[in-house]
């Protein structure tokens, strides 16, 4: 098999994730555009590891380690992605500035959907974690815009 | 190898069999992979995900990775899509078509993705034009051939890679644990 082939499929669908990555708004969109990258990287292990008669298979071994890897980062990242939609009530990582600069022309700066969004997380959950938590982000939201 | 390339080339007019099914599973998922990330419907995107990693576990059947390809079927199809479908009802996700999946800035990351794209596959097509893999003889990824490699030479990765899970099961239980006051 000519190895253009292989090549070709594994940066094109590389090139497809990255436009995921960075396209999308969702935050679990973007992991699977994450896997989408991760998978390409593993088609051009493999292809090149078959061409290059391995006696190590260094690319196969590599393959496995890398797909154990990606299913290690899938676990966390949805954790960290289910851990930010309970405290912020949204997973759109556009809305998630917290840590922005305030721009000079708003008033409330990009703290204000952070601040919206708690408000509905608070309604949402009614669990006493949630609203600590929902309270913590708040005062945390009011420290730094007496800062600011 | 060398052989191969010294000797006659198989030619591009003259594609077979095996190019002919690779070429056609890799536009079903090329395509696939690209409803992945452009579907307003966030479940099918999962759903076109599932198709992109089925296709690309048949790849590896191809050039005859065998083990690689069944660990992909079972680990992406069988479990990490599963747990992105598990995140996206978890997050209550909108079920029928939500207009802002795509946010603001699609158009600079259509223009980089088509950028890297060009670049990647003129560099890749340049590089490896007069390239053959040889599919005949011994089957380079048997479960045998994987495992005699794995515990012969990658050991230690190997047990490292468990300590890693370790950590990164740890790590998760500890990031979705609610404290207790």
């Amino acid at each position: 098999m000519h190895l253009a082939y292989p090549a070709v499929l594994a940066s094109l669908l590389f090139c497809v994730g990255v436009y995921g990555v960075l396209a999308r708004r969702n935050a679990i969109l973007v992991l699977m555009s994450v896997e989408l990258m991760l998978n390409a990287v593993n088609l051009n292990l493999v292809a090149f590891d078959v061409w290059l008669r391995d006696t190590l298979h260094a690319g196969q071994a590599l393959t496995l380690f890398t797909i154990t890897i990606a299913a290690a980062e899938i676990g966390l990242g949805l954790a960290i992605v289910l851990l930010v939609y309970r405290n912020r009530g949204s997973s759109d990582i556009d809305r998630l500035t917290g840590l922005a600069e305030p721009r000079p022309g708003s008033s409330g700066g990009p703290l204000v959907p952070g601040a919206a969004a708690d408000e509905d997380t608070a309604d949402e959950n009614a669990t006493p974690h949630g609203t600590t938590d929902t309270k913590a982000t708040e005062k945390a939201n009011e420290k730094a815009e007496a800062s600011a | 190898m060398n052989a191969l390339a010294a000797g006659h080339h198989p030619g591009f007019l003259s594609p077979t069999g095996v190019e002919i099914t690779f070429v056609l599973v890799g536009l079903a998922t090329l395509g696939a992979a690209v409803l992945t990330v452009s579907t307003r419907q966030l479940v099918h995107a999962a759903l076109w995900l599932v198709v992109a990693l089925g296709g690309l576990a048949v790849e590896y059947l191809l050039l005859t990775a065998e083990f690689i390809a069944w660990v992909q079927v079972l680990i992406y199809v069988g479990s990490v899509v599963v747990l992105l479908l598990f995140g996206l009802m978890l997050t209550k996700a909108p079920i029928g078509r939500s207009p802002d999946a795509d946010s603001g800035n699609r158009p600079v990351a259509l223009g980089v993705a088509v950028a890297a794209a060009a670049t990647l596959v003129w560099v890749v097509v340049d590089a490896f034009r007069t390239t053959w893999i040889d599919l005949h003889g011994v089957v380079q990824g048997s479960s045998r051939a994987t495992g005699v490699s794995l515990f012969r030479h990658w050991v230690l990765p190997f047990e490292a890679l468990s300590v890693l899970l370790l950590a990164a099961l740890v790590g998760a239980i500890v990031l979705s644990r609610r404290e207790e006051k």
